[in-house]
């Protein structure tokens, strides 16, 4: 077993006990932080994967925002969810057989592909693992301009979505309730 | 070396995992957490796709970049209504939550 090799099943295993951790943990808080311990794994593995850019995105947005953010809504409803009951459906474990069987069809339909097995890393065409190609293509009209465009329109849409949905109702509204 | 079935392995055992806290949570931050873990888990798996078979073409990190996108504006847009439902109803349990069923 190749050192590469130990570094991806000990950093998988890290992920996937997090990722559980984070359904399974009773309390709120500790499965935000333990999502951010999964998230960190699966920069570590865009690592591996030679997608460094993508790691650095991956702690930048995920961890720093996106993380941050789910703490913050923790912390501001923390205090309805100590007292209102167990933190599961009490239909759980039909959850738990909906996974395993997703779980099951995706093994079944990733083992069916004996390339995937044999299926090494080939050679990388450019020295700094596409990152220029990566950031060209983005500006390119003929490549996936059109897409990145799309995106900011999405974030945009979706900051003023968020501000519009999140602030509080005007005062004669609350007077009149 | 490691072979691409184990990173497609890891992909669905995690994607797997937030479909159980998806289903299973009852408090709705925990189900925006299911979420975010299944498109992690999709992110791996074009990534993956990306490096062992299709080195040269740059659009799998592509399309992981607009899945960051949508998964940010996912989160901000999921989150405040989390907030605005809290505000509202005083609780954010997804089985309390019933204004909208019949």
């Amino acid at each position: 077993m190749s050192v590469l090799q130990v570094v991806f099943l000990v950093t998988g295993f890290v992920t996937l006990l997090a990722g559980v951790m984070v359904v399974a943990s009773p309390k709120l808080i500790h499965a935000a932080l333990w999502l951010i311990v999964s998230l960190a794994g699966v920069a570590v593995l865009f690592v591996l994967l030679n997608a460094d850019f993508l790691a650095v995105v991956q702690v930048v947005v995920y961890i720093g925002a996106i993380a941050i953010l789910i703490i913050f809504a923790a912390m501001l409803t923390r205090r309805v969810m100590t007292d209102s009951g167990p933190t599961h459906n009490p239909t759980w474990w039909l959850a738990l057989v909906s996974a395993l069987v997703l779980l099951g069809g995706l093994l079944a339909l990733i083992l069916q592909v004996p390339a995937f097995a044999q299926a090494g890393p080939t050679g990388l065409p450019l020295a700094d693992s596409g990152l220029a190609d990566l950031g060209t293509s983005l500006v390119d009209a003929n490549r996936f301009l059109l897409p990145f465009e799309v995106a900011s329109v999405l974030l945009l849409a979706a900051l003023i979505g968020a501000m519009a949905v999140a602030r509080p109702a005007a005062k004669p509204e609350e007077g009149a309730e | 070396m490691i072979p691409l079935s184990w990173y497609l392995t890891l992909s669905a055992l995690l994607f797997s995992v937030g479909v159980f806290g998806v289903l299973a949570r009852r408090n709705a931050i925990g189900i925006l957490m299911g979420i975010e873990l299944m498109l992690n888990a999709v992110n791996l798996n074009l990534v993956a796709f990306w490096r062992y078979l299709t080195p040269t073409a740059i659009a799998g990190q592509v399309f992981t970049l607009i899945v960051f996108a949508v998964a940010a504006s996912e989160a901000a847009v999921g989150l405040a209504l989390i907030i605005s439902i809290y505000r509202r109803r005083s609780t954010i349990a997804a089985d309390e939550i019933n204004l909208m069923k019949w």
